[in-house]
């Protein structure tokens, strides 16, 4: 449904461009959850912007091409973008708090997309509106209507935003980080409702996070990135159970609930590189597990298929295993 | 003697009436909240936001004024206290705060952020004092070089350590961290993470650990308070709160965390659902008609709960 190729965007700093996003491929069938994994500054919110076409032109320049019913969005204009925005093709933002409009009650809110892209009257939007408060989960649907963002919780803006989403029945969902402002159990609440609503209505949902544990609940396939690339891909179970790039094992090493109690976290060595003095030959992850010799990385990494639909960057993972203990402090005092 | 004792502390927060009518509705924020903290044990409170978690942390170290209750600090009630001998107590609790970008002054170098606490209570040549702060950036695990630079310069997790260089350089006996880690993405997390516990057994520190991430708190954690609205709802060590949860609300919170296992999701939803249906149902039992909780009733040595 959705196919994205080769993209690259790329950012102006100083006078000169960046890529942020640096060659991704990726497909997202109907009906499918797709997860997008990767710490800060890996590039995943500037994919998901850019296929919402969000970035503004003047600083960013987005190549490559992404398909979507048959027309690739970076081909059209403007006023043809906002066509299939908002109404095949909807997003869900992470911060509730900044994505409403302040001044705006909750139902205007929801019924402006359908202003622009379906023919309801009036009287059909409240009604459509009502209906959807109600498939989000909110209870006191009519007085919710009549509210402004600031006095409902957020939990109730994200379903806000949700609905917003939903009104003009899309086919694909762009979520980035859908929960992550929101409490542990009103994050249960909400991921249940996206995994309801998908099932309902058979979208797409892109899911954009940080956090292995939502992906665990939510996704269906799993894309790990790595400052641009994409480094893993692979259907949820095997990541969780067979994780092979380096940087999605020491990923899930590092998480506390991973490993007993009192023992110490795995640290991986070194930070995120920025993308100005990202260095785009050979692999990326090299500088961080430097304890793999150069010898094991490919001097041109590309993803493989190693297993049905399981595909891995440079071939460094048959020889990694994670440092121990000492190299492990070492790493922490490097890390400085 | 517990290191912290708070007692029946109650914090409100009156909301603001209109101009005629001046004095609103009052807010209970904290209510009631009891606790101790023992000296070098790691003290996780837990709670969704608003719980009144961070006021709680706000209220040990002053920001708040109690509207009732006491705190105790090795023994002495800090709000009896005269402001010069206050202050003094205060040296021995320090705070590590949750944005690493917000919580540093961006116009101050290294040097003079950690600097600042000793500036305040101790008076050293600034060559002693430069010796202290390098001690300290070393300590953290920063070059020395870093002293001159300023917070920009610095990543997330290299920050939070400038941040915890501040709040050791009193060598203080309590630490009070409000979601120090929350900010951090997983990788940097578990530096931090491993960072403080080192810190923690080395100074012998007693710390309040703040967060609403339970997996967090189960790694780092030796007691475990849950709150909510205002009250500590349950108590006990992390084996009591996490194998044996007796308040409805803690197994709530801990049917919430996200599965790992893929394969597991269904049964873990299913679990979900019946929970939440026995928190709606069993609501009435549990909290009175004004939404507090009941008593606190002893379930073993350690473990406490509302019931």
């Amino acid at each position: 449904m959705l196919t994205i190729h080769n993209l690259r965007t790329s950012f102006r700093i100083n006078g000169r461009f960046h890529r942020a996003v640096d060659g991704i491929s990726l497909t997202i069938h109907r009906n499918e959850v797709l997860a997008i994994v990767g710490e800060s500054g890996c590039g995943k919110s500037a994919l998901a912007l850019s296929i919402m076409g969000l970035h503004p032109p003047d600083q960013t320049a987005v190549e490559g091409s992404i398909g979507f019913l048959g027309r690739d969005l970076l081909q059209l204009s403007t006023s043809e973008l906002n066509q299939i925005r908002g109404k095949q093709l909807a997003m869900i933002f992470q911060d509730p708090m900044t994505a409403l409009h302040p001044l705006w009650k909750v139902g205007r809110q929801i019924e402006e997309p359908m202003k622009y892209h379906t023919t309801l009257s009036t009287k059909q939007r409240k009604q459509r509106t009502l209906e959807l408060l109600k498939r989000v989960g909110i209870q006191k649907y009519e007085h919710v209507y009549q509210q402004y963002p600031h006095e409902l919780s957020g939990g109730m803006r994200q379903r806000i935003l949700i609905a917003m989403a939903l009104a003009c029945d899309p086919v694909l969902l762009v979520a980035d980080e859908p929960t992550t402002a929101l409490d542990v159990t009103v994050q249960a609440q909400i991921l249940e409702l996206m995994k309801e609503l998908q099932q309902q209505s058979q979208t797409g949902i892109l899911l954009i996070t940080h956090d292995l544990g939502v992906v665990a609940e939510m996704a269906d396939r799993v894309a790990v990135m790595y400052a641009g690339e994409i480094v893993e891909l692979a259907p949820v179970n095997e990541l969780f159970h067979q994780p092979r790039h380096p940087y999605t094992q020491s990923l899930f090493h590092s998480l506390p609930s991973s490993i007993e109690k009192r023992q110490k976290l795995h640290v991986i060595e070194g930070v995120v590189p920025a993308i100005e003095n990202l260095e785009r030959t050979g692999c990326r992850f090299a500088a961080r597990i430097p304890w793999i010799t150069e010898e094991n990385h490919d001097a041109e990494p590309v993803l493989q298929e190693i297993a049905p639909g399981h595909f891995v960057r440079c071939s460094c993972y048959r020889h990694f295993y994670l440092s121990d203990g000492k190299e492990e402090k070492d790493a922490s005092a490097a890390a400085t | 003697m517990p290191l912290l004792q708070l007692r029946d502390v109650s914090v409100h927060y009156s909301k603001t009436g209109s101009f005629l009518k001046r004095r609103g509705a009052v807010i209970p924020v904290i209510d009631q909240l009891s606790l101790e903290l023992r000296q070098g044990e790691i003290y996780g409170l837990v709670g969704e936001s608003g719980c009144g978690k961070s006021t709680a942390a706000r209220a040990i170290i002053g920001l708040n004024q109690l509207n009732a209750g006491q705190i105790l600090f090795q023994g002495c009630d800090l709000s009896q206290l005269s402001r010069k001998a206050r202050k003094q107590q205060m040296k021995e609790i320090q705070m590590i705060f949750q944005d690493p970008y917000s919580s540093l002054n961006p116009r101050k170098n290294v040097w003079n952020i950690i600097a600042e606490p000793l500036r305040n209570f101790e008076r050293l040549s600034k060559a002693d004092e430069l010796a202290k702060v390098l001690e300290l950036v070393q300590r953290v695990g920063l070059n020395e070089e870093s002293v001159y630079q300023y917070p920009h310069q610095f990543s997330g997790g290299q920050r939070q350590r400038i941040g915890i260089a501040r709040a050791m350089a009193l060598q203080p006996q309590l630490v009070i961290a409000d979601e120090p880690v929350s900010a951090l993405d997983v990788s940097v997390q578990a530096q931090v993470l491993n960072f403080m516990k080192e810190i923690q057994e080395e100074f012998g520190l007693t710390m309040l650990f703040i967060s609403h991430d339970l997996g967090v708190v189960q790694h780092i954690c030796d007691r475990i308070g849950i709150m909510y609205k205002g009250r500590l709802v349950e108590e006990g060590t992390v084996e009591d709160i996490f194998e044996r949860p007796k308040h409805l609300y803690t197994k709530r919170l801990l049917v919430a965390m996200p599965e790992m296992d893929p394969e597991k999701r269904q049964e873990k939803m299913k679990q979900r659902l019946q929970i939440n249906k026995e928190f709606d149902e069993l609501a009435d039992t549990f909290f009175d008609s004004e939404g507090r909780s009941a008593d606190l009733q002893q379930i073993s040595d350690t473990h406490w709960a509302r019931l």
